[in-house]
């Protein structure tokens, strides 16, 4: 009886596969990692595989920036797609199993700060307060909004961020409080950002982050805020995360780039090189249509002239997440 | 007066065991109707024959469920033979001592033990100690360890419930233990431990944890190698090592994605997922009501 079972599901599964025959000769590209890259890179992977007709088959998990890395730096993958540079520990794992790196950067991911439309007591936020929102210490003490700024009603506050497994908590928290991983735990968390979206939208009294790609899908029911970090120099006031904002670094410093990295070893395989070469021409147009920010196609250009040159290592010394960075400035860097 | 209030008491103890069972019911219903308002109208030929995209209305899920019955039909191959002659093992032929009873209680509790700790113990075995890569049978060795311990608890349960005389009859018209095994108990039991046996696959087809971290992927846009081919010996078992995605892991991904279109695929994607355990289910309830008739003591 087992047998049976398992012969019925295997000629199930032979009727359903006959005649798609696979091409099992196809070269394979194996790329894992972040999941805020992931979908940059199905784009470009989808689009790649329609120009080489099955001459090439790419594969892409989300094993996120941390356990694409893992494996990377174990020899399991040729690209790895990452939210943030290279840290050290992973630097110091790569070069153990002798694994070298070339990194490129992709797009631009900006975190977006949102209230509730009928907020009408809020037009900007300052680094400041933002820190004194979310800072450990403020757990169960600042509770109100205007205990945050004189002048803003006194009301509950209600805060939504994402949870602490995602590169994104990780980013805001760096970015923000000034350690990554440090927050306050009295907030509603959830790793689906949809759900921040819903709360958000639902609650007058809430305040909440995420990606600016989920801002841009859901315009009609959150409003965006304008931060400001009290450095001039880089966008005077508050700043909103606009294209050229981000893009000059006066979104500063909720905008960051998104990277893969290529493994050196693997640079020569021709189908690397063609999909890299594909990757660097088409990111611009994918990311945007995928809800990031684009790089100027500058940037690109010198990127691809960095893979052409097998520049290897992290212009970034293994810090990990870097906050405030210019794509010029990393890409004149060797 | 007393009378009364037991019967008052056997009412409502009626009413609050009907409610309790409603919740569970409604709950599942609510759900079920949600998810089949948002996705229902997705569902599609299209849908079922595509592979992911960035556009959610050309995406599709076909690696995605293929890949899932593949790794199910391996996580069967391998879990149920294993599984069923474990339990008989250590039910019918191994002897009460510490070693039976130390073994016992760890099989007890890895049915407790969280599904990630399975994937890391098929990353460290499978992926890189047996070098199986990141596979359809990778995938599934590490659902089927994940699934043993329920298939030998509940093959065990089956096989208690037969009650101890049909075994000494049979030894008394002269039948050997096996004899007695495969003409009077197995057959007995089989319903219980095909039911058993169902119910942990049903576990295993929507588990996401244990894959994620073997590193099954999100992005596949073919299929694993057919298993039929034209040539001699018309079995391919090459798909076997080949890379693959599952639902859930599909759904996953497109629950976490902004735009709206990826959720309806989301729903869409679940319905075939429901549809799937539904479709395995029912074969279970079947085999079991087609053997139950059968025994006739």
């Amino acid at each position: 009886m087992k047998k049976s079972m398992t012969a019925l599901l295997v000629v199930i599964t032979a009727l359903i596969m006959s005649g798609r025959g696979s091409v099992s000769a196809a070269d394979l590209i194996k790329v894992d990692g972040s999941s805020t890259v992931y979908p940059i890179t199905e784009a470009v992977a989808e689009e790649f595989q329609k120009t080489e007709r099955g001459k090439t088959r790419v594969t892409v998990g989300i094993s996120g920036t941390g356990g694409g890395f893992k494996k990377f730096c174990n020899g399991e993958l040729d690209i790895s797609d990452a939210s943030r540079p290279i840290k050290e520990s992973e630097v110091a794992l790569c070069g153990k199993n002798g694994i070298e790196y070339i990194e490129l950067p992709v797009a631009y991911d900006g975190l977006a700060v949102l209230v509730n439309p009928r907020n009408n007591w809020i037009d900007s936020i300052t680094v400041k307060e933002l820190k004194k929102i979310w800072e450990p210490a403020s757990q169960g003490k600042n509770t109100r909004w205007n205990q945050i700024r004189a002048g803003w009603p006194d009301k509950e506050m209600h805060l939504f961020g994402p949870g602490v497994d995602s590169g994104t908590f990780d980013y805001f928290t760096e970015a923000i409080v000034g350690k990554g991983g440090a927050s306050r735990g009295d907030y509603t968390a959830s790793e689906d950002d949809n759900v921040l979206v819903q709360g958000i939208s639902t609650d007058a009294l809430a305040l909440g982050f995420f990606g600016v790609a989920y801002y841009d899908h859901n315009k009609d029911t959150l409003k965006l805020v304008p931060v400001d970090d009290g450095n001039d120099a880089n966008g005077k006031g508050p700043v909103l995360p606009t294209y050229e904002n981000v893009v000059e670094g006066a979104y500063q410093p909720l905008a960051r780039p998104i990277f893969i990295y290529v493994a050196k070893k693997n640079a020569d395989k021709p189908e690397v090189k063609r999909f890299i070469e594909f990757y660097m021409k088409n990111a611009g147009g994918l990311s945007k249509e995928v809800g990031y920010i684009a790089l100027p196609q500058k940037a690109y250009e010198l990127a691809l002239k960095r893979f052409e040159r097998k520049l290897a290592g992290s212009v970034f010394g293994g810090h990990g997440a870097t906050v405030g960075v210019k794509i010029e400035e990393i890409l004149k860097r060797e | 007066m007393k009378r009364r209030i037991s019967k008052w008491a056997d009412r409502s103890f009626f009413t609050v065991g009907l409610a309790a069972t409603l919740v569970g019911l409604v709950v599942l219903f609510a759900l079920m109707l949600d998810i089949l308002s948002d996705g229902i109208g997705r569902l599609s030929l299209q849908f079922l024959t595509s592979f992911p995209s960035r556009h959610p209305e050309e995406a599709g899920i076909l690696s995605a469920w293929v890949g899932t019955v593949w790794v199910m039909a391996i996580t069967g191959v391998i879990a149920f033979p294993v599984g069923i002659m474990a339990a008989i093992y250590l039910e019918e032929y191994a002897k009460k001592n510490y070693l039976t009873g130390f073994i016992e209680i760890n099989i007890a509790n890895l049915a407790g033990v969280p599904s990630v700790i399975y994937g890391l113990l098929g990353l460290g075995l499978f992926v890189r100690a047996m070098a199986l890569e990141r596979s359809v049978l990778s995938g599934a060795a590490t659902l089927a360890i994940l699934v043993l311990p329920i298939i030998i608890l509940s093959t065990r349960e089956a096989l208690k419930a037969i009650p101890f005389s049909i075994r000494e009859a049979s030894y008394a018209l002269g039948a050997t233990k096996w004899q007695t095994m495969r003409n009077q108990v197995l057959p007995a039991a089989l319903p219980g431990i095909l039911t058993g046996t169902i119910l942990a696959m049903s576990r295993a087809i929507g588990e996401t944890a244990p894959l994620i971290t073997i590193g099954a992927l999100t992005y596949v846009a073919f299929l694993p190698a057919s298993p039929v081919s034209s040539q001699f010996p018309f079995v391919n078992l090459t798909g076997l090592f080949d890379a693959f995605t599952v639902l859930p892991i599909q759904i996953f991904n497109w629950v976490s994605r902004p735009q709206k279109g990826f959720s309806t695929n989301a729903a869409a994607a679940i319905i075939v997922l429901l549809a799937i355990t539904f479709l395995m289910n029912s074969v279970a309830v079947w085999i079991r009501h087609r053997y139950q008739k059968k025994i006739r003591w």
